[in-house]
C-alpha cells in the first residue's frame, strides 16, 4: 500500500458497500475517486477516471488486482496505479485507505 | 537469426508491434516506416473528440519521441514504402535508401474506398482516415453549415453527431435499406438510426446516387434517383475501406480480401508478416473463418501477434473481435461475431440500454451486441467477450435474467 501521508482522512463509504473482486465510484469536493476491494478483501483507492480518454473507471471490471477501463479496455494495477496495457501508457494516481468501524476512509492530500 | 526488422505502416498495428518486438526481448534494430509525418496516432477519435473538443486538436500520440527512444524503435516518418524485394530482403523507400530486413511486417492498414459516381472528385467529396482529413473536415463544420454524409456506417454517422455537436445541419444517404451494415444486429442499429433522427439528422436509406454536381454558389448538390437532391457545403464519402495491399500485390504475396496471412500472420513469405486492417486471417475460435477486421482492438492484438510470430513466440490467433462506436452519449460495443448467431437472447438493462447474446445453433456463445450509455453496457459485453473466449455455452436464461452475474456464469 502507499504510505504517502495524508493530509486529511475522508470516509468514503462502508466497508459492505462494495462487493470483493468490485470497484465503487466516490465523489469528494470536485473530485471523483474510485475504491476497490480485492479478492482478498484489501482496499484501495485511486484518481476516477481512465489517464486515457477520462471516463470513470468505476463502471469498469475489476479482476484479481487490475482495474479494466470500461471505455477501451486499458488496464491498471489498482494497487500501485501502474498502467498495465495498451492503450494506456500513463499510471493512476493512488491514494491511502484506511478500514476503520466498518467504514472506508481515504487519504487525501 | 533474425537482427533487422523492419515494419512498413506506422498505425495502430505497426506501432503495438515495434514496442511488443521489444516487451517480448527482441534486442535487434527495429524501424518503423510510415508515410505521414507524424507520429504513430490512434484514428477512433478523428471521427470523435477531433472534431469536437477543444479548439487546436492534435494527434492521440501511440508513440512519443520519448518512448521511440527509451524502446530503441528508428520512427522513419514520412517515407513511402515502394516496392518489397523479396529475394534481396529489402524495402525500397522513396528517395530514401533501402532498407534490409529479416522479418518484415506489412502494417498499412485501409484507406477510404473512392465514391465512383460521374461529378465526384477530390473538389467536392471528402474523405477520413487521416488526421489531415480531420483537421480539414472540422474546419468545414462551422455553426449553420451543411454537412452531406454519403454512406451509412461508423464513421459516417459519427461524422454527422460531430457535425450536430458543433452546429452544423446533417444529412446521412445510405445506399442499402437500413444504416449500419450486415455487421451489426438490426434492433441495435435501429436505436442508433433513432438518436440521430431525433438528434436533428435527416437520413435518407434505400437510395441511388446518381452524380454529384457543384453549384454556382460553391455549394455541392448530390443527385439521387427518384427523389429530391441534397445539398450541402461539404460532402464526406464514407462508403467503406478498402485493404493497402499494393506491396503485397507487387511483391507476389498471396492475397484474399487484403494481404492473405495464417492463423500465425505470416504471409506466404515466411519472413512477412501482415496485421491489422491490410490482412485477412483464419479465426481460430470461428472455426478457421477467413476474417478481415477494420477494429482498433484487431489491429492492437494483432500488433502484439504479429510481433511474437516474427520472434518464433507466436500462437494461432484466437483474440475475440471487439469493436466501440460512439454517438452523442451512446456507445455501441461489439464482442466476437453476432451473425454467427442462430439464436438471440436479450437482457434488460437499466434505463435504454439493450444488451443482445448471439447463440450458435449448438448454443455456444458467438457474440454480444448492447448499445447505451457506456458505463451501462462496458462490463457486461466484457463479461460476454470473455465467456465467447471460452467458448462457453451459458444457459440461454441465465442471460436473459439481469438478476444473475455473468461473472458468476464465468467459471
Ligand atoms: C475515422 C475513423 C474512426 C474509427 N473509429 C473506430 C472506432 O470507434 N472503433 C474501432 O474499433 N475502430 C475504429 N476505427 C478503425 C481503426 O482505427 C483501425 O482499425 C486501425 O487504425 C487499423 O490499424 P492499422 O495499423 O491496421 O492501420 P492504420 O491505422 O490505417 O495505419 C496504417 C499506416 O500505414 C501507412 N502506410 C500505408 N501504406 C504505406 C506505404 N506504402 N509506406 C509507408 N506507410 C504506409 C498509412 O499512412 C498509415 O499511417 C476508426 C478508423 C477511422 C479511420
Ligand atoms: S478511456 Fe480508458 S482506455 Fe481509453
Amino acid at each position: 500500500m502507499p504510505t504517502a501521508i495524508a493530509a486529511s482522512w475522508v470516509e468514503a463509504c462502508a466497508a459492505d458497500a462494495i462487493d470483493e473482486e468490485d470497484v465503487i465510484r466516490f465523489d469528494h469536493a470536485g473530485r471523483t475517486f474510485a475504491i476497490y476491494r480485492s479478492p482478498d478483501d484489501d482496499y484501495f483507492a485511486t484518481d476516477g477516471l481512465c489517464t486515457h480518454e477520462k471516463v470513470h473507471l468505476a463502471d469498469g471490471l475489476v479482476m484479481d488486482t487490475i482495474i479494466e477501463c470500461p471505455k477501451h479496455n486499458g488496464r491498471f494495477d489498482y494497487t500501485t496505479g501502474k498502467a498495465k496495457g495498451a492503450p494506456v501508457c500513463v499510471d493512476l494516481k493512488t491514494y491511502p485507505v484506511r478500514v476503520e468501524g466498518g467504514k472506508v476512509l481515504i487519504g487525501l492530500d | 537469426m533474425t537482427e533487422r526488422i523492419v515494419i512498413v505502416g506506422a498505425g495502430e498495428a505497426g506501432a503495438r508491434a515495434a514496442l511488443a518486438l521489444r516487451e517480448n526481448g527482441f534486442a535487434g534494430a527495429i524501424a518503423l516506416v510510415g508515410e505521414e509525418a507524424h507520429l504513430p496516432y490512434e484514428r477512433p477519435p478523428l471521427s470523435k473528440a477531433a472534431l469536437i473538443d477543444g479548439d487546436a486538436p492534435r494527434p492521440a500520440t501511440i508513440l512519443t519521441e520519448e518512448r521511440l527512444a527509451e524502446h530503441g524503435i528508428d520512427h522513419v516518418a514520412g517515407a513511402s514504402a515502394l516496392a518489397i524485394d523479396r529475394a534481396a530482403h529489402r524495402l525500397t523507400l522513396q528517395d530514401r535508401d533501402p532498407l534490409p530486413y529479416d522479418r518484415l511486417l506489412i502494417a498499412t492498414g485501409a484507406r477510404a474506398r473512392r465514391l465512383a459516381v460521374p461529378g465526384a472528385g477530390p473538389d467536392n467529396v471528402h474523405y477520413l482516415r487521416s488526421f489531415g482529413e480531420a483537421e480539414a473536415l472540422r474546419r468545414r463544420l462551422s455553426p449553420g453549415s451543411r454537412l452531406v454524409v454519403i454512406g451509412g456506417g461508423f464513421i459516417g454517422l459519427e461524422l454527422a453527431a460531430a457535425a450536430r455537436a458543433r452546429g452544423a445541419e446533417a444529412t446521412v444517404i445510405e445506399m442499402a435499406p437500413r444504416l449500419l451494415g450486415r455487421a451489426v444486429p438490426a434492433d441495435l442499429a435501429a436505436v442508433i438510426a433513432a438518436r440521430h433522427a431525433a438528434e436533428g439528422v435527416a437520413i435518407i436509406i434505400g437510395a441511388a446516387i446518381e452524380r454529384i454536381e457543384t453549384l454556382p454558389d460553391g455549394r455541392h448538390r448530390v443527385v439521387l434517383a427518384g427523389r429530391d437532391p441534397v445539398d450541402g457545403d461539404t460532402i464526406v464519402a464514407g462508403i467503406g475501406a478498402v485493404p493497402e495491399a499494393a506491396l503485397a500485390a507487387e511483391a507476389g504475396l498471396a492475397l484474399d480480401n487484403g494481404i492473405a496471412v495464417d492463423t500465425h500472420l505470416a504471409t506466404s513469405d515466411p519472413d512477412i508478416f501482415a496485421a491489422g486492417d491490410c490482412c485477412s486471417f483464419p479465426h481460430a475460435l470461428y472455426g478457421g473463418r477467413r476474417l478481415r477486421l477494420e477494429a482498433w482492438r484487431n489491429a492492437q492484438d494483432h500488433g502484439n501477434a504479429a510481433a511474437k510470430s516474427m520472434l518464433g513466440l507466436g500462437e494461432p490467433y484466437a483474440a475475440v473481435p471487439w469493436f466501440w462506436s460512439d454517438h452523442y452519449d451512446l456507445t455501441l460495443q461489439i464482442a466476437g461475431l453476432p451473425d454467427e448467431g442462430a439464436v438471440t437472447v436479450s437482457r434488460p438493462l437499466a434505463g435504454d440500454a439493450r444488451l443482445d447474446f448471439h447463440l450458435a445453433g449448438d448454443g455456444r456463445l458467438v457474440g454480444a451486441s448492447a448499445v447505451g450509455p457506456n458505463g451501462a453496457i462496458a462490463r457486461e459485453v466484457r463479461l460476454a467477450e470473455m465467456l465467447i473466449g471460452r467458448r462457453a455455452s451459458p444457459d440461454p436464461a441465465s442471460l436473459a435474467d439481469p438478476a444473475v452475474k455473468l461473472k458468476s456464469l464465468m467459471v
